[in-house]
């Protein structure tokens, strides 16, 4: 990754980390509401030299995952072992990523429904959904969503085992792009990142132009039917505040989802990116996403 | 990346399935367009000095300016959360290219206002000397308390005029570059992502603006029993001719670009193109729309066939099928970008609705309320050139 990869932070957004004081939610569809986010004009400015700090943390993270997974092993200031979400705003601010394994993905569909009571997602719209992929032996490939109940208790009828050659799950969730299309096009920093790069949307700014849902290439962002703004993944960026697991995480039975810190050489997900070869989705995009798979096919777009 | 046959195994990623712009968003590069292309028409006067439209230029200008105030409000109607529509010059983000609309039409429309209020400065204060009961008022408001020109403040208004003019050239061509650049800019849309999106948008507004004076002009001219000007017309069909090329040249060019070389993106455009909208773009954008009206143009424009009652016969006509191409490649643009799922394995539908904020009726509306203020607008101000003798010096 060159100098001209620097992700561009907010620098008015600055997201306390720690717990919910003021109840000013960007994240809007919490539903426990503990959101541990402080709106950007509350929080204090982010001075520049903060700022240049955390582009360059955030930039050697991405480089981490994306050319050199394992790399920061070594690093003794990233493997500190301070807590999610630091406690102190001086504290350095850790740095997350996502790894899906999809020859793990069984297709429970657990994780979805998780996400929708966690995130009061309506009906109709998705944070996160579970692919299916069939390969078939006559060459045809079909895709099609897992249903939230379970593939028994949808009734749809099943392809038949013997005409089957191949199949895999591969879940979709937000990629938390570093260099962000739908953060780039906001026209009122709705779209904001948070100093851990966490992708999130200001409810109380949207002004619902939908010009994010339109940049997001993988159809992650949706208009919410019910708040009337923009919507999406944030990783359960509440719960991660609070030192748990994203929701989906938490609720995945084989592992197939795993998040932590990237700076810590010991977390679960450094030692598999370490280990794994992994990849990003359309890459070709240049967004330089931190959600990363594990066995991703051409198929799978 | 591979795209399969999109409607063998259809597969729609969830959220891809409610498109988030609506027909408002058709609307609102139409309107933006003719805004632009309207007053490109009067530079043809004000600034190249083509004396054949000077029965238009005053008529141009007018419905830019009747256009331009209705520009922001299909914007308006879409916005999900409309009360917070100010934040985007408040506090704009300077990444975004949304952001910077509120700028540019602020200043666009600025010149455009003062344009038009020194343009007609003569007639407001020859008025506010004549005009019966309050009307008077009404017109010395218009004046700015202003009620005497001198000569040399008539010199001063000309050299003003040719100057807003030049400067209005460029700010209209941002306008609607810009309003192009909005779409080319999405590298998610293999339909909006092209470097050529801008100068596309700019050639169809220039297009649309000429369309639309011309109908204007045989409309106006017919309700109030007067006989076009032959020239003016012959004037407008050339440079709708010449400009149609030009659209038709970016647009058709750049899909043939695309579709020649196998881009990865062909293919699920290709899709689109015979499936979606084949009766949108082949048979409305193509075949009504730029072929005929291009077949049709080149009577009025460089012949003298027939009757004048005929020539202007086909000028209205191919000024109608160009604000239906106009109309078709804005739809196919915005909603034809919205009609395939971004995993490029199965379209979606769009769902077109009567009623509500977003609806047809709502959109009918919208694109009528530039006619009723140009209404108003012609019974307050004079649009048609004075008479040479009556000429107060400034240039109508
Ligand atoms: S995946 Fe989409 S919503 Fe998430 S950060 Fe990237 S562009 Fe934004
Ligand atoms: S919908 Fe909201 S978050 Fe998305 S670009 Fe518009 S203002 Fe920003």
């Amino acid at each position: 990754m060159s100098l001209f990869e620097l992700p561009i932070l907010p620098m008015s957004a600055t997201i306390a980390a720690g717990g919910c004081a003021s109840g000013g939610c960007v994240t809007g569809g919490c539903a426990s509401g503990g959101c541990s986010t402080a709106r950007p004009d509350q929080a204090s400015e982010t001075s520049r030299r903060e700022f240049l700090k955390t582009a360059t943390t955030l930039t050697l993270g991405a480089m981490s995952l994306t050319l050199l997974p394992g790399a920061m092993a070594g690093d003794e200031s990233s493997s500190a072992a301070t807590p999610p979400g630091g406690g102190h705003p001086d504290a350095k601010k850790p740095m997350y990523g996502f790894l899906i394994d999809t020859t793990r993905c069984t297709g429970a569909g657990k994780c979805l429904t998780a996400c929708r009571v966690e995130n009061s997602v309506p009906e109709g719209q998705a944070r996160t959904w579970v692919e299916r992929y069939v390969h078939f032996k006559d060459g045809r490939v079909e895709v099609d969503l897992v249903p939230e109940i379970g593939y028994a208790a949808s009734g749809e009828p099943q392809p038949e085992a013997e005409d089957v050659l191949r199949a895999y799950f591969v879940p979709k969730l937000c990629n938390q792009c570093v260099d962000a299309p739908c953060n780039q096009v906001c026209p009122v920093h709705a779209s904001i990142k948070s100093p851990e790069g966490i992708e999130l949307v200001d409810a109380d700014r949207c002004i619902g132009c939908g010009y994010c849902v339109q940049a997001c290439p993988y159809g992650i962002r949706y208009m919410n039917h019910e708040t009337n703004v923009a919507d999406k993944c944030n990783w359960c960026y509440h719960r991660v505040m609070r030192n748990e697991q994203p929701a989906c995480v938490e609720a995945c039975p084989t592992g197939a989802r795993v998040f932590g810190r990237i700076d810590d050489p010991d977390s679960e997900i450094s030692k598999r990116l370490a280990t794994l070869p992994t990849s990003v989705l359309k890459q070709h995009l240049g967004t330089i996403p931190l959600t990363r798979y594990v066995g991703l096919t051409d198929e799978v777009t | 990346m591979e795209y399969h046959a999109l409607h063998d195994a259809p597969f729609v990623f969830p959220n891809d399935a409610h498109p988030a712009w609506s027909i408002m968003i058709v609307i609102y590069p139409y309107i933006t367009g003719m805004v632009a292309g309207a007053f490109v028409v009067s530079t043809m006067y004000h600034v190249f000095h083509r004396e054949a439209l000077r029965p238009v230029a005053r008529l141009a200008v007018v419905t830019s300016l009747c256009l331009g105030s209705c520009a922001t409000l299909p914007l308006l109607l879409h916005l999900h959360q409309p009360q917070r529509a100010l934040n985007v010059v408040a506090t704009p983000s300077p990444s975004s290219a949304m952001a910077g609309f509120g700028f540019i039409y602020s200043f666009y429309m600025l010149v455009l206002l003062v344009d038009v209020w020194l343009l007609f400065r003569p007639a407001i204060v020859e008025r506010a000397h004549s005009a019966p009961g309050p009307w008077k008022n009404v017109y010395r408001a218009l004046a700015l308390g202003v009620l005497e020109i001198t000569p040399r403040a008539a010199e001063i208004d000309r050299k003003l005029i040719h100057a807003l003019s030049v400067i209005g050239i460029p700010a209209a061509c941002i306008l609607h570059g810009y309003v192009g650049f909005l779409f080319g800019a999405i590298k998610a849309n293999p339909w909006w992502s092209t470097a050529l999106m801008p100068v596309i948008f700019l050639t169809s507004a220039v297009v649309s603006g000429i369309a639309v004076l011309t109908l204007l002009y045989l409309f106006l001219c017919r309700s109030s029993r007067m006989e076009p000007d032959e020239e003016c017309l012959r004037s407008l069909s050339r440079l709708l001719w010449m400009f149609l090329v030009l659209a038709v040249t970016f647009e058709f060019g750049d899909l043939l670009h695309v579709a020649y070389e196998r881009e990865e993106e062909w293919h699920v455009i290709r899709e689109l193109l015979v499936t979606k909208l084949r009766f949108s773009y082949l048979t409305l954008q193509v075949l009504i729309g730029a072929l005929l009206p291009l077949l049709i143009l080149p009577i009025p424009a460089f012949t003298r066939v027939a009757t004048p009652a005929f020539r202007h016969a086909c000028t209205g006509v191919a000024a109608v099928l160009v604000l239906v191409q106009v109309a078709a490649m804005r739809w196919n643009v915005v909603v034809g970008g919205q009609l395939f799922s971004k995993s490029f394995r199965g379209f979606v539908d769009y769902p077109v609705t009567w009623l509500g904020r977003e609806g047809l009726l709502a959109a009918a509306v919208v694109l009528a309320m530039p006619m009723l203020l140009l209404w108003g607008a012609m019974k307050l101000l004079p649009v048609w050139p004075p008479n040479p003798e009556s000429d107060s010096g400034v240039k109508a």
